[in-house]
């Protein structure tokens, strides 16, 4: 079972070459290959992620959640995609066109391009990366342009302020995100999400690095605009943010790319922390998507249960309490990494 | 410097939250609130007016539309002021049944109040267990009156029937539980960072404010003042019971917040006491087809609802039709501090105060 | 019993020493009503708050008698539980009385209320707009004489 995705492709591979392609251009083709798997997966993570979202939360607030359509409601997801697909496409006249248009396009073309360099299994990877994880955070970090994108085409005092708190809140967040990861970048001497990997082989990162675990779980939740740092979408605040003029599809695109993201930093925490595809018995991919799975339920787990923080707190709590710290679990990292070299241990 | 302008923002009239259609304009300078301003009149039905061509009789289900959360309230207060006017004489056992029926209104009315705030702040969670709680409270208003949330099952002269045999094992058991319930708001919300963060020092309303703008109930409570008609002017038979008054001195949100929970202990305390000493009887005194009161009377009645002083200020001319009938609605009173309180705070206060305050629409606006 | 610890019939006794023919006194069960002539109103509820300790206005209705308007005020004291009942007649055609609103701030939206529905005028008010009704209702409906206009007739 291990072995099924890398045979998979070696097969593809050598027919194309078989069939007198080159070398090269069934590299190519082999990305192309590599590329829709990724579409798929995305997408049905997405079906499944919305149901288990609305599972959970009934679980947590003793009720029952979807149970009509499909046993435990299972089809519930599709009945509403379809709805949402048939919905008329309303877009404001005053709105500007082209960048009302192209931000939803823009989020999602962002998020899926963030699994381009997570280690899906052994050896399983769009591309090797050497700069993975830094391509990962850049690339993360520009899905604040496309909420101001929203907010701006959209021509509406009130979605410019959603935008605008969204944005500021996604930068200052980003700042501990980006610190948090220097510790593991440090320990394991790479920015090569498989050395990384590999590096945990006798122990995760989490036991070495739990600080910055918890620092990146609380600034990625900040960065996908969840839990309990969802003031700029939540609608009793200013209407629905940066998203008030989205309809149908539309608008469903920017929350497919929530999904997105949430899926892609759940791996990215995994394979960071938790020791990515290694464990016994099971093959790797079957292990990255448990551990990518418990990751989401506590990121669920979270939002349900806490209230929404205010704005100005939000902004406090990142400049003055989660920038400092990772600050200081750098310093305590590297002086770790000296001492343990001057001791002989490693 | 840069010249800033003065933006204002409107929240609502409609509104996702359960107070019905509250307008309020929002005058800011960046995050911080200039000055708000209050529209009201949405749900405006022209009730008073209304009053003066029904009988008293006829009037008393619109009386439960007032305050829609916790109906038995406004419905007890409306048929006291009446029975005051024409001096007909309650049974025993109405009484203790009346007040049973008002405590569960003010519970569950406490119990919105809760759910409204959590869900306001963001506590989904908070609001579902708060609602499913208060079904439970709705089980036993459908058993007696039939129905859940507007019975009409308190009238003029006592009560509409006799109680059902699966009342009182029904209502002591909702009162056992009422520990459990308020232990779990309080673990989810009450002791939660963020929660003190968003509700400590917002939007306090202090003690002298409070009492120069007429501000009744539990927002007067949480500021200090020791006031509870139930005590301070005591109605029906409220004086046989023992229970405390809670207090805080804070006056903020969260001191308000508090106040609420801690009336629902109270009033589960007054519900037991009242099944204990509930007596046999008669459920509903004999009363005239056409109710007349003598011409030229009034009578200014006031009780203490979950809101604060709701009081029925009635008018008779001799006729079997009230001349003129006021309602004084504590939401409309309480809302008047709303723009004292939210000055000089962030946007996101008003929406901690609006719920704080727990104002209804219906009862504001008649 | 009212705060300086007197019962309200030595308090009416005191106050119709105080505001002579202007104050006449009556009582039911439940309230002792002090029916003041309105030029005089403001002075008895300043005496009221001040002297006697009535900090709480606790209610502020008007009554619509045909050829007077008359306007009804509750009082409590919240320390002494004290309550005592004012009233005071204007004229229908010059429906006109001076607001309250300097004295308790919680006169505010009951007298633009008053004003609303019955058209009265509290002179001294800082804000005296309708506040439940559209700004562009005309007439004031909880009057005796206020005819309802039929949806679809002429304005």
């Amino acid at each position: 079972m291990e072995h099924w995705f890398t045979n998979l492709f070696t097969i593809f591979t050598q027919a194309l070459i078989s069939l007198g392609l080159s070398p090269v251009l069934a590299d190519a083709a082999l990305l192309v290959l590599k590329w829709i798997l990724i579409v798929i997966i995305i997408i049905v993570n997405i079906i499944i992620l919305i149901w288990l979202e609305r599972k959970i939360s009934g679980f947590f607030q003793e009720r029952l959640g979807p149970n009509r359509l499909g046993p435990f409601g299972v089809f519930q997801t599709i009945a509403d995609a379809i709805k949402l697909l048939t919905k008329e496409d309303i877009v404001p006249s005053a709105a500007d066109k082209l960048i009302f248009k192209t931000a939803p396009m823009l989020f999602i073309v962002i998020a899926v391009l963030l699994y381009t360099v997570i280690p899906l299994g052994h050896d399983m990877q769009v591309i090797d990366l050497n700069v993975g994880i830094l391509f990962f955070i850049s690339i993360g970090s520009l899905s604040t342009i496309a909420i101001l994108m929203a907010g701006w085409g959209s021509n509406n005092k009130w979605s410019l302020m959603g935008a605008f708190r969204s944005a500021a809140q996604m930068i200052s967040y980003a700042v501990p995100l980006a610190f948090s990861l220097l510790g593991v970048i440090m320990i394991s001497g790479s920015l090569n999400l498989q050395d990384i990997v590999a590096a945990q082989k006798n122990i995760w990162f989490i036991l070495l690095q739990p600080l910055a675990f918890i620092i990146y779980f609380i600034a990625a939740t900040a960065e996908l605009n969840r839990g309990p740092f969802d003031m700029p979408e939540a609608e009793q605040e200013l209407t629905g943010g940066a998203y008030t003029e989205y309809t149908g599809m539309r608008w469903a695109l920017f929350f497919l790319a929530e999904y997105t993201n949430l899926v892609a930093v759940s791996a990215l925490m995994a394979t960071v922390f938790l020791g990515g595809w290694q464990g016994p018995w099971l093959p790797s991919w079957l292990w990255i998507i448990i551990k990518t799975y418990g990751v989401i339920l506590v990121f669920f787990w979270i939002k349900w249960t806490f209230p929404r923080i205010r704005m100005d707190h939000l902004m406090s709590f990142s400049w003055k309490i989660l920038v400092p710290l990772s600050l200081i679990n750098i310093l305590l990292t590297g002086a770790g990494i000296y001492f343990f070299r001057w001791m002989g241990w490693c | 410097m840069l010249d800033t302008d003065k933006y204002t923002v409107n929240v609502g009239p409609v509104h996702p939250s359960t107070h019905g259609g509250l307008h309020v304009e929002a005058i800011m300078d960046g995050e911080i609130i200039e000055d708000v301003i209050v529209h009201l009149g949405y749900v405006h039905r022209s009730v008073e007016k209304i009053a003066e061509s029904k009988t008293y009789y006829q009037f008393a289900p619109y009386t439960a539309r007032l305050d829609y959360l916790a109906t038995n309230l406004p419905v007890m207060g409306y048929c006291q002021a009446v029975e005051k006017l024409t001096g007909i004489q309650v049974p025993e056992r109405a009484e203790y049944i009346r007040i049973i029926m008002a405590e569960l209104s003010r519970i569950a009315s406490h119990q919105i109040a809760i759910a409204a705030t959590g869900i306001d702040l963001g506590a989904t969670t908070g609001l579902m267990y708060a609602m499913r709680d208060r079904e439970r409270i709705m089980d036993i208003f459908s058993m007696t009156g039939g129905q859940r949330l507007l019975s009409s099952y308190i009238r003029i002269g006592g009560v509409a029937a006799d109680i059902p045999d699966d009342f009182i094992p029904q209502v002591r058991a909702f009162v056992a539980d009422i520990p459990r319930m308020i232990e779990e708001y309080n673990s989810l919300m009450t002791g939660n960072e963020i929660w003190a963060a968003r509700m400590k020092g917002v939007g306090v309303l202090k003690a002298e404010d409070a009492v120069a703008y007429s501000v009744t109930g539990p927002n007067l409570r949480a500021s200090g003042i020791d006031f509870d008609l139930r005590k301070a002017d005591p109605y029906s038979i409220y004086d046989r019971f023992d229970f405390n008054i809670p207090v805080r001195q804070e006056g903020d949100s969260m001191a308000r917040w508090e106040v609420r929970i801690e009336e629902i202990a109270e009033s589960g305390k007054i519900i037991e006491q009242a099944l204990q000493q509930l007596p046999a009887g008669e459920f509903m005194s004999k009363v005239p087809k056409n109710l007349k009161p003598e011409a030229g009377a009034e009578v200014f009645h006031h009780i203490e609802s979950s809101k604060g002083e709701l009081g029925y200020y009635i008018v008779s001319d001799g006729s079997t039709k009230p001349y003129r009938l006021h309602v004084r609605a504590p939401s409309f009173i309480n809302l008047m501090v709303l723009p004292l309180i939210c000055r000089g705070g962030v946007f996101q206060d008003i929406i901690t105060n609006i719920a704080t305050l727990d104002p209804i629409l219906g009862e504001s606006d008649r | 019993m009212v705060a300086n610890n007197i019962n309200e019939n030595e308090l009416a006794a005191q106050l119709k020493i105080k505001l002579g023919e202007d104050l006449s006194i009556t009582e039911d069960k439940y309230f002792t009503m002090l029916n003041i002539a309105p030029g005089r109103l403001l002075a008895l509820m300043q005496l009221l708050k001040a002297e006697y300790g009535f900090d709480q206005l606790s209610n502020l209705t008007s009554v619509d008698f045909v050829e007077t308007f008359e306007v009804v005020y509750h009082l409590y004291s919240i320390a002494s539980h004290a309550k005592i009942c004012v009233k005071t007649r204007i004229p229908a055609d010059n429906p006109q009385v001076e607001s309250v609103v300097d004295i308790w701030p919680g006169a505010d939206w009951q007298e633009r209320e008053v004003y609303d529905l019955m058209g009265i005028i509290f002179t001294g008010h800082p804000n005296l707009i309708r506040v439940l009704l559209p700004d562009d209702f005309e007439g004031h409906p909880l009057r005796k004489d206020f005819v309802r206009k039929e949806p679809g007739a002429d304005a």
